[in-house]
């Protein structure tokens, strides 16, 4: 069989205290190229935490962070120059925040929001970053006559396809996303995850995803980790974990879901 | 296991659950059972008796808690049961097919997109999928009008009619079809009765669950019975 022979990312052990306070604690996975891997559990069981870890943002207590990068196999994101791994969060990582007030400059108008990560990679030629930009308006469902709009004019669920845009523009090959169904309403969800999973599929996206509601990995994610005050307390397939949960904290969130 | 593609051993499967008071069914005792090219075998049983179980053991939907699920998998065997979730992901893209009874699609898609899901992921180009999604459509009577509407607000009969469309587009060497029919009138029972023995006379091996009889002698070449295990209560 042909594989790709070495993960996008790797968790090794990976583990955050505040204080005396367990974060995450002992996380191990691989993500290999083109796999949307879920978290899922309830709120503080560690699913952010583990997430600012991975991304880069929190220095992990103990535990280790591989990234493939480039040609050079795995390297350990907290070892690399700081200037590096900024570069990388700018241009080959994407970062999709619940709250996409979080993830815009709320100052600049949304075709500036999309075509800043593209001037971070070095384009300049400004005909060539507008295009660009309407495109990904257009990817994104958002009306092309909007460009010139400052985001705080637009709709939450607007805003959250406004961020995506700007974050995938630069086709990054790994994205991580916290909650980006989370605020929106039932009928703007759809159309958002909708859209997540076509350019997923498309752009062989790796993502890591961090939620709590079920329905949206069903959709979206390959794989599951399941977490429990801070653990990783089962994984595997999505489906799997869903349909035939084995422990005790799983078997209660999947049985906790409120049917329509 | 000469033309075999699929060889259970030893399977065991039960279920837990931790809240209930941690309460275990049996559900799967010690199986054993091959199929081969062009068999399609029929599991019978009454309800509870493990059918959609052991078809769900073989998507590797459930995981089982002993023995073997051996699938032939470009040319090698796996055991389902123990392999990486990746090499199940290509399993599922590459050689088993699965209709289930369920229905689960992401709102606002339309069915046309639906269906050429799995043959995009195999790389087809669009064109080509297209053309073969409508004359799958066409001849499951599923009127045109519909194409470009999200099946969500289809009825049963019609959601049916697309998860099948969706698995005999693609050609897998392995099918797994859990009441295929349980939603179809006759006009279309037939239709899929026909999909079925077309598969199997390429070669493909199929297990099912066929609760109809008339569909079931038509497309079956053997049947095991489910009965109760061994050890259940």
């Amino acid at each position: 069989m042909v594989w790709e022979d070495r993960p996008l990312l790797r968790a090794l052990k990976v583990t955050k205290y505040f204080g005396k306070r367990v974060g995450c604690c002992d996380v191990s996975f691989d993500l290999w190229p083109g796999e949307v891997l879920g978290i899922v559990g309830e709120s503080g069981s560690g699913k952010t935490t583990l997430l600012q870890c991975l991304s880069g943002h929190w220095v992990p207590s103990s535990g280790r962070v591989y990234y493939g990068e480039g040609t050079n196999g795995l390297a350990d994101i907290y070892e690399l120059p700081e200037p590096r791994r900024r570069y990388l969060m700018r241009t080959e990582w994407g970062f999709v925040h619940q709250n996409p007030r979080e993830g815009l400059r709320l100052r600049v108008s949304a075709g500036a929001n999309v075509g800043e990560r593209l001037m971070a990679l070095g384009f300049r030629h400004y005909g060539g970053i507008r295009a660009d930009v309407l495109n990904w308006f257009h990817r994104v469902e958002i009306d092309r006559d909007r460009v010139d709009d400052f985001p705080t004019t637009f709709s939450g669920g607007m805003l959250q396809r406004l961020q995506i845009a700007r974050n995938l523009i630069t086709k990054p090959r790994l994205t991580f996303m916290d909650e980006p169904t989370g605020g929106l309403d039932v009928s703007v969800q759809a159309r958002l995850l909708d859209l997540l999973k076509g350019l997923v599929s498309e752009l062989s996206l790796s993502v890591v995803i961090v939620t709590h509601d079920l329905a949206v990995v069903r959709l979206i994610a390959h794989r599951l980790l399941v977490m429990q005050q801070g653990k990783v307390v089962e994984s595997g397939l999505t489906d799997q974990v869903l349909d035939d949960p084995q422990h005790p904290y799983t078997q209660l969130l999947v049985s906790s879901v409120i049917q329509a | 296991m000469m033309n075999s593609l699929i060889a259970v051993q030893d399977l065991i499967k039960s279920f837990v659950l931790h809240l209930q008071g941690g309460i275990r069914l049996p559900v799967v005792n010690r199986m054993n059972l091959s199929v081969r090219q062009g068999e399609c075998l029929a599991l019978n049983g009454p309800s509870g008796s493990g059918k959609s179980t052991l078809l769900r053991l073989l998507y590797s939907n459930y995981r089982p808690e002993g023995g073997a699920i051996l699938v032939k998998h470009r040319e090698e065997w796996v055991d389902v049961g123990t392999a990486e979730s990746r090499v199940i992901l290509d399993i599922r893209k590459r050689t088993i097919g699965y209709v289930s009874q369920f229905f689960r699609v992401i709102p606002r898609v339309p069915a046309l997109d639906i269906v050429m899901e799995p043959l995009r992921r195999l790389g087809m180009p669009t064109e080509e999928a297209r053309e073969k999604v409508e004359g799958m459509l066409r001849r499951l009577n599923i009127p045109g009008r519909l194409w470009g509407i999200s099946p969500t607000t289809f009825s049963g009969g019609e959601q049916q009619r697309i998860n099948i469309a969706r698995c005999f587009v693609v050609r897998y060497p392995i099918l797994l079809l859990d009441e295929p029919t349980a939603a179809l009138d006759a006009t279309n029972r037939q239709v899929v009765v026909e999909l079925i023995r077309e598969a199997s006379d390429k070669g493909t091996a199929i297990v099912g669950v066929f609760h109809d009889e008339v569909v079931r002698s038509a497309v079956s070449t053997r049947m095991v019975d489910m009965g109760p295990q061994e050890g259940s209560v």
